[in-house]
């Protein structure tokens, strides 16, 4: 480099106050490029945010196109008796399998907890309202969602990745209608009923183990859970159960309708039903329950 | 069935113009069709004419827009701009019934045939006529077996889709895609993952159809050689635009020797090139 030549970089202080839009610019550049990593982590905390937002927000819109759709001719009775073979006759061995076994253990644990402090005799009444009340909806709705939901968005997005939706599309039938209508409505429909299933086959577990196994006397067992348990309480676990069975195939219909990126996708959005179904039941557990008890919120 | 039914018929007025419209050569318009997914401009103002009663081809490279022309063409998406007249009905303006009704009209038969696996041959052909003809059961059964019979695959009727070749498989989709008494359909790359005798099998299932039922074919493919047998007018679209679009002989003398080079090397024979060449 000669004497004369110009400096490749000249010194700040020669040229602040002459070129002030340039350094200003230049300013704005570094700024731009020096925290391209911080921006990125920030992006992705964002999104990391804001997509449970977006997937209430694409869930609100399935349900409110579902509830359009549930309305409107034609009315396919054939495909809602199909779902409720699917989704309520074919999880009955299931749910009534983990209620015994769930109305059993509850019966052991609370026999002998309640030993220590002489209260056994309430066994009953203990095992009738938390049946009815909590363990009841919340177990027969997350057993629907391994049996049934798992399979619905597996069924759905198979059909989503090999163009069977967009082949319904393409016959002029909607196929919110056609495929998400009756299984939400079968699921209202069912997880009702698979609910008083589990209550009755889990309080018979309860006794079976309380009165036969531990000596508690049956007379006591059934007229204490006489005594403490109302329809108030079943109706409790009913309205939990009704909504339940609309979340549960919901979230099911949602993933599989959106899935993409063939045979992985289906099973990531298999995968996402499940997980997504297991934390809406327990949160919507407490959310039903306080409202209805009017407290805790 | 009355309120609780959407099953449509044409009205006499809908069928006088139809009708009328059938004495147009033109059977859709495509003009300026626009479509972009977030920065990634697809279509760039795509526009050609389709014939009626003729195979018209889209044909083009991996990435050339092609399949997100079919999407517009069925209206599985909206165009962002531009027009698509269906004997002189904007198509891409259409929403709700109106939209299901020209739809109706139109059939798809897709890659992978998208026949519904959990319904037989049978059922499958069936479904359009179920959901939206006022046919009895009896006139259903008639018409599907005559449909799956004139494609020479009425002993599969009782068969589930997953018992079938690949070239039985389009077949039923055929059928499944005409029992409408459909007027236009597109094929969305028929002969992809073929060998070649089926191919051959469904170039003629092609032109069988068109002859038979008198509809317009519209087929999305990259298979050259397949093209050059079955088309009578060639669109080639690259990069989003249309390159050219023309029967096949003079879209060969049209091409510019980089679009040429991509025709020869993609296995069309030398015969064909050297007999439209002349």
């Amino acid at each position: 480099m000669t004497s004369d030549a110009q400096p490749a970089t000249p010194a700040p202080a020669e040229k602040a106050p002459q070129e002030d839009p340039d350094r200003a610019r230049s300013a704005a550049e570094e700024e731009e490029q020096t925290p391209s990593w911080a921006k990125e982590i920030s992006e992705a905390i964002g999104v990391r945010l804001l997509s449970p937002l977006a997937e209430l927000g694409m869930l609100s819109r399935m349900a409110w196109e579902t509830l359009f759709w549930a309305v409107r001719p034609p009315y396919r009775l054939r495909l809602l008796i199909g779902s409720m073979e699917f989704i309520g006759v074919g999880s009955i061995f299931i749910v009534g399998l983990t209620g015994f076994f769930m109305g059993a253990v509850l019966g052991l644990q609370l026999v002998d907890g309640f030993r220590q402090f002489g209260a056994e005799s309430q066994t009953g009444a203990v095992v009738g309202m938390a049946m009815s009340r909590e363990i009841g909806p919340v177990f027969t709705a997350l057993m629907v969602s391994s049996r049934a939901g798992s399979a619905i968005t597996t069924e759905l997005g198979s059909m989503r990745v090999s163009d069977q939706i967009n082949a319904l599309i393409t016959m002029a039938v909607n196929p919110v209608q056609y495929l998400v209508v009756p299984r939400v409505l079968a699921g209202l429909l069912t997880v009702p009923l698979l609910t008083m299933l589990f209550n009755v086959v889990g309080m018979f577990g309860a006794y079976v183990v309380a009165t036969g196994l531990l000596g508690i006397d049956p007379g006591v067992f059934l007229g204490r859970m006489q005594w403490l348990v109302d329809w108030k309480d079943v109706a409790q676990g009913l309205v939990k159960a009704c909504i339940f069975g609309v979340v549960v195939t919901l979230i099911a219909c949602r993933q599989g309708f959106f899935a993409s990126g063939g045979a992985a996708g289906v099973g990531q959005a298999t995968n996402r039903s499940v997980v997504h179904n297991a934390i809406a039941i327990l949160a919507l557990d407490y959310l039903i329950t306080a409202i209805i008890l009017g407290q805790g919120i | 069935m009355g309120l609780f039914s959407r099953k449509h018929e044409p009205t006499p007025e809908e069928r006088q113009r139809l009708e009328e419209a059938k004495s147009d050569p033109i059977h859709m318009r495509i003009r300026g069709i626009h479509k972009t997914y977030g920065d990634h401009h697809v279509l760039k103002g795509v526009g050609f004419d389709i014939l009626r009663k003729q195979t018209n081809v889209v044909i083009g490279p991996s990435g050339s827009g092609k399949s997100v022309l079919m999407r517009q063409l069925i209206r599985l998406e909206k165009p962002d701009e531009g027009e698509i007249l269906v004997d002189g009905t904007d198509f891409a303006k259409l929403d709700g019934m109106d939209l299901e009704r020209v739809r109706r009209r139109m059939g798809m038969v897709f890659q992978a045939s998208a026949l519904f696996d959990s319904m037989s041959v049978f059922d499958n052909v069936a479904f359009p006529l179920v959901e939206h003809s006022t046919l009895s059961r009896k006139e259903i059964r008639e018409r599907v077996m005559d449909r799956l019979e004139g494609l020479a695959i009425g002993h599969a009727a009782k068969k589930w889709p997953a018992e079938l070749s690949g070239g039985m498989q389009r077949r039923v989709a055929v059928a499944r895609a005409t029992v409408l008494e459909t007027d236009i359909l597109i094929y969305d790359e028929p002969t992809t993952g073929l060998d070649p005798v089926t191919v051959r099998t469904v170039d003629e299932l092609i032109l069988e159809t068109e002859e038979k039922l008198g509809v317009t074919s519209i087929v999305i493919s990259h298979d050259m050689a397949s093209v050059f047998r079955i088309a009578d007018r060639i669109t080639f679209l690259n990069f989003g635009e249309v390159v050219a679009s023309a029967a096949p002989a003079q879209l060969l003398a049209e091409l510019d020797p980089k679009t040429m080079d991509y025709v020869e090397a993609s296995g069309v024979s030398e015969d064909i090139l050297a007999a439209r060449r002349k």
